[in-house]
């Protein structure tokens, strides 16, 4: 069960010129294991969809056939279980343990039958809590392993996931990597999403990648594929394993201290933390899921209110304000001194457009319009949105919503930058992008903090790393 | 804190009766509130939903606390028929101009005040008592709700706490990006209202996310949906419905006994 | 199971119209609050210029969802979550609620649920404020005179709820589609493509 049959499939969104897929002719049979690879943006995530019954006739455009088991996707849901780009989406309920029953009362199962199942499938993703704690109190990694748990107590013919690992630390990685591996059953079709290849790798038996044009790029088995075209996938953009990349650390030593944090805390999110940024220099915030990074982040971007300790600014970032801390300076002033990138992109999102979204912050510092114009068109085509500049940023893919959220920050060249998983979903080329953007701004004498787990973007830019843990602060490591 | 989850000790005898018996109870006993202007049936139904309170495992001092709004409802309606009613019967108590205060007016206040406390409590209590989950289950197993609104409603209940972690993010990213109202109280409210659209449309854009989850797991495949939560209505629940129209009752009968009794259409 | 223009409701529409609702039951809670606090300055009858808030539910789901009960489920429920947060007037929602959400539907209703524009949605909002006005006076402030209280206070609302839940939901639903989560709405429907 779980065969997947694709004939010419298209699918355009509502409101798109573009075709988000095109021209995609495969057969997966049950039981294979497929990761699905292509570009960001070539529609991986939306054939995801497709797959599982849930392009809506009323949300866009559909071409050629997609048929599970013969049957139209819509008809055949009860075969197919789905994990989201985004897991906060995708609980329902109050308490785990209703949320992965949810699924098992909207197919009718006895109701006698189904907290075993429930349990069952808690067991297999090893998740840590009973049934009764609520969904709101967990983790991002947690609330994974819960989606997946939903999806799989329903004992799906076609497993679909995509990027189930995103945000999580390598550790919680690779925990829900062995979950997904125990939890197949050997007739169990899986279909996978994840730009990191090597880790996924041993999950699957087969790759197919998607050229963003139309169609299929590459379709075989993982050492058939990339033997043939590992060069040429990985210009295009493709995590091909076993290719490095080129490192970019800095090369003159780092001037004057732009931020000091001094005992900087957030009780219970944040222990009291120390540390120093200088003006250029890279510096990596490192640490496991729930430390409290995205917290010094946003401590550090003047956002929130310090609970503990103080962050002081350097007048050479913020020169007569330096007295004040920046929480308490105002956002025009703020906005050109110290730039944001949030965790999650569309919660730094404030208006209808991409280009509007870029020019938003150099309007308000007050720059002339031409300026602006120049500005936004240049982060445009350095990530490649140009073709999406009057687009809704809600509808980008979530590599293209990451690069927007980048780019919103660059947009106003502030002194310092501050990103929280500035690379999270990016395909290699998008990735090597971003590494030189960062490293050209710390070049020119900018401070760069990124909060990170990928130990790749660490390797190839970070002068410095800092190492929070949950529980008591460390220090800065040289 | 005012918030969807329960506050009162689940354990208690009441606490733990069916939902919807609590919920039919409520509404039975305040209705024959509602049909009566006297002040004698409110005050013997508020004490006896005092008096009832430790049974449903709620402690007075949180009571207060969700009940405190009410108050500030009660003296706008004693202001209100001091300044408007239309019969100022019984002795003048104070005179100015052309607003007489009298003992008639007054009565009648106090028993609009008692009544509107006396209604009010009952849906206190309920809400306090019972988890939003058990209520739309007992909705679905033993009223007969439609499932598929009572439990699309249920999905959206429980965003309300994450309204307020999102009215925070919504705030840092317009600070992030150099948004600010200042000190100008006009920009200050523009801002206000901007955010709060934002909000809305956040959370139209996680309702549209949540059904096409929703929807992946089932939720619309037209199969008979089973419920993994049984809710029963015992006979400690019929019960429960029967003790508050008879409670109900005798207020009113009290009323009637002692000549109090005024319905409210007549 | 996605049919859009027959009457049965979509899972879409059912969530959507609850967030809506439940959006409003917080802000039904808030401006309670504001009503019995701050704006106990102006007196009654004047207060009720703000009366039109307690509707816009009404006129925003009818207009957004466009399926029969669409204003009647989300000012409904809209008025039971704004009871479960707390709110003064407690339980006698409970009745209210679905008694104005009734009337706002009969707008709706009495055009075929085929006409979604201006003049419907302004009756929708009107009618609404009328039976909760109605409600008021004979619950809430019986004994008042029907010259100095009751007329102008239901004329003040029905006005109030023209204005705010009338026009303000219209604009609301424009402003709402320009921000393109309705799109899969009948009322986000015409938008032009990128
Ligand atoms: N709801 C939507 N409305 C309009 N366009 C959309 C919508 N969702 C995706 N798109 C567009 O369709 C294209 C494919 O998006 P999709 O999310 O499938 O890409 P992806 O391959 O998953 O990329 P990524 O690796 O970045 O997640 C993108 O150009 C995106 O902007
Ligand atoms: N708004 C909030 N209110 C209360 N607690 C919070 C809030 N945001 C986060 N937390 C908690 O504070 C702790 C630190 O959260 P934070 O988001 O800073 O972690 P993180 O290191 O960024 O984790 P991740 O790697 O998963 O992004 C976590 O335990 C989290 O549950
Ligand atoms: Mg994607
Ligand atoms: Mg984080």
């Amino acid at each position: 069960m779980g065969a997947v049959t694709l004939r010419g499939f298209g699918w355009r969104h509502a409101g798109r010129k573009r075709w988000a897929v095109r021209g995609v002719d495969l057969r997966v049979e049950a039981g294979e294991r497929v990761l699905l690879l292509g570009p960001s943006g070539a529609g991986k995530s939306t054939l995801l969809a497709a797959l599982a019954g849930l392009l809506p006739e009323d949300s866009g455009e559909q071409e050629g056939t997609v048929e599970i088991d013969g049957l139209d996707p819509r008809k055949a849901r009860e075969r197919v279980g789905i994990v989201f780009q985004d897991p906060e989406t995708q609980l329902v309920m109050a308490r785990c343990g209703d949320d992965v029953a949810f699924g098992l009362e909207n197919r009718g199962v006895p109701a006698d039958e189904i907290w075993p199942r429930v349990d069952e499938a808690l067991r297999r993703v090893g998740f840590p809590y009973d049934r009764d704690r609520p969904t709101a109190a967990l983790s991002g990694g947690e609330q994974q392993r819960l989606a997946l748990a939903g999806a799989l107590a329903l004992r799906p013919g076609l497993l679909l996931l995509d990027e189930p690992t995103a945000n999580l630390d390598p550790p919680g990685a690779a925990l829900v990597r062995t979950a997904v591996a125990g939890a197949l059953d050997a007739d169990t079709t899986l279909v996978l999403v994840e730009h990191r290849v090597a880790e996924a790798l041993p999950l699957v038996d087969r790759v197919v990648v998607l050229e963003p044009g139309g169609g299929v790029r590459a379709d075989g088995s993982p050492d058939e594929v990339f033997g043939a075209h590992g060069d040429a996938l990985a210009a295009e953009g493709v995590w091909v394993p076993g290719r490095t990349v080129p490192a970019r650390r800095g090369t003159a030593t780092p001037g004057e201290v732009l931020l000091t944090a001094d005992r900087l805390g957030l009780p219970p999110r944040l222990a009291p933390t120390d540390l120093q940024v200088r003006a250029g220099e890279a510096l990596a915030v490192l640490g496991p899921n729930g430390a409290g990074k995205s917290t010094l982040a946003l401590l550090l971007g003047g956002l929130v209110k310090p609970g503990t300790g103080t962050v002081a600014a350097s007048a050479a970032l913020a020169g007569r304000d330096a007295r004040t801390p920046p929480h308490r300076w105002r956002a025009p002033a703020l906005a050109t001194r110290i730039g944001s990138v949030f965790q999650d992109p569309e919660h730094q999102f404030v208006t209808g457009t991409v280009f509007d979204e870029l020019a938003l912050g150099p309007r308000r510092t007050g720059r002339p319009e031409a300026e602006v114009r120049s500005t936004v068109d240049d982060l445009l085509a350095r990530l490649r949105l140009t073709a999406l500049a009057g687009a809704n940023p809600y509808t980008l893919s979530g590599g293209e919503a990451r690069r927007l959220s980048v780019a919103t920050a660059l947009a106003t060249a502030p002194r310092l930058l501050i990103c929280d998983e500035p690379t999270f979903g990016q395909d290699r080329r998008t990735w090597l992008e971003l590494v030189d953007l960062f490293a050209d701004l710390r070049d020119a004498g900018h401070g760069v903090v990124a909060v990170t787990h990928d130990a790749e973007f660490v390797a190839a830019l970070a002068d410095r790393q800092l190492a929070l843990s949950r529980g008591p602060s460390s220090g800065a490591t040289p | 804190m005012i918030g969807p989850q329960p506050v009162a000790v689940a354990s208690a005898p009441l606490a733990r009766r069916n939902p919807v018996a609590k919920l039919a109870a409520a509404l039975l006993f305040s209705v024959v509130l509602i049909a009566t202007l006297d002040p004698v049936a409110p005050a013997i139904a508020i004490a006896v939903e005092l008096a009832v309170l430790p049974l449903f495992g709620v402690r007075y001092r949180v009571l207060a606390r969700r009940a405190w709004p009410l108050l500030v409802s009660a003296v706008g309606i004693v202001v209100t028929l001091v300044l408007f009613a239309a019969e100022r019967s019984g002795r003048v108590l104070v005179e100015a101009g052309p607003v007489a205060v009298t003992s008639g007016v007054l009565l009648t206040a106090l028993g609009l005040v008692l009544r509107m406390i006396a209604v009010a409590l009952p849906g206190v209590i309920v809400f306090a008592t019972t988890d939003a989950t058990d209520l739309a289950d007992a909705l679905i197993q033993n009223a007969r709700a439609p499932a598929r609104f009572a439990i699309g409603a249920l999905a959206a209940f429980r965003l309300v706490p994450l309204l307020g972690q999102e009215w925070q993010a919504i705030s840092m990213a317009r600070r992030a990006r150099g948004v600010d109202a200042g000190r100008n109280p006009v920009a200050k409210l523009r801002l206000f209202v901007s955010t709060a659209f934002a909000l809305l449309v956040g959370a139209i854009r996680r309702g549209t996310r949540l059904a096409v989850a929703m929807d992946a797991r089932g939720f619309d495949a037209g199969v008979p949906r089973t419920t993994a939560r049984r809710q029963r209505f015992t006979a400690a629940d019929a019960l429960l419905v029967a003790g508050a129209v008879a409670l109900g009752g005798a207020a009113l009968t009290a009323s009637i006994l002692l000549g109090t009794f005024r319905p409210l259409i007549g | 199971m996605n049919h859009t223009d027959t009457n049965r409701w979509r899972t879409i529409d059912i969530v959507v119209a609850s967030v809506i609702a439940v959006a409003f039951g917080v802000i039904f809670w808030a401006w309670g609050l504001l009503w019995n606090g701050p704006a106990d300055a102006i007196p009654l009858p004047g207060r009720a210029v703000l009366y039109g808030v307690w509707l816009v539910p009404a006129v925003l789901g009818g207009l957004i969802v466009r399926k029969p009960g669409a204003a009647f489920y989300t000012l409904t429920i809209a008025a039971l979550v704004s009871v479960a947060l707390g709110s003064s007037w407690g339980w006698t929602l409970v009745i209210q609620g679905p008694l104005e959400a009734a009337a706002g539907e009969l707008a709706f209703a009495l055009f075929g649920y085929r006409n979604f524009r201006a003049p419907v949605a302004l009756l929708s909002g009107t009618l609404a404020g009328i039976a909760a006005a109605l409600y008021d006076v004979f619950v809430w402030y019986p004994d008042t005179a029907w010259g100095s209280f009751r007329l102008p206070y239901i004329l003040i609302t029905a006005a109030s709820s023209l204005v705010v839940a009338g026009v303000g939901g219209l604009a609301l639903t424009r402003a709402l589609v320009g921000t393109g989560v309705l799109d899969r709405f009948p009322a986000g429907r015409e938008r032009t493509a990128i």
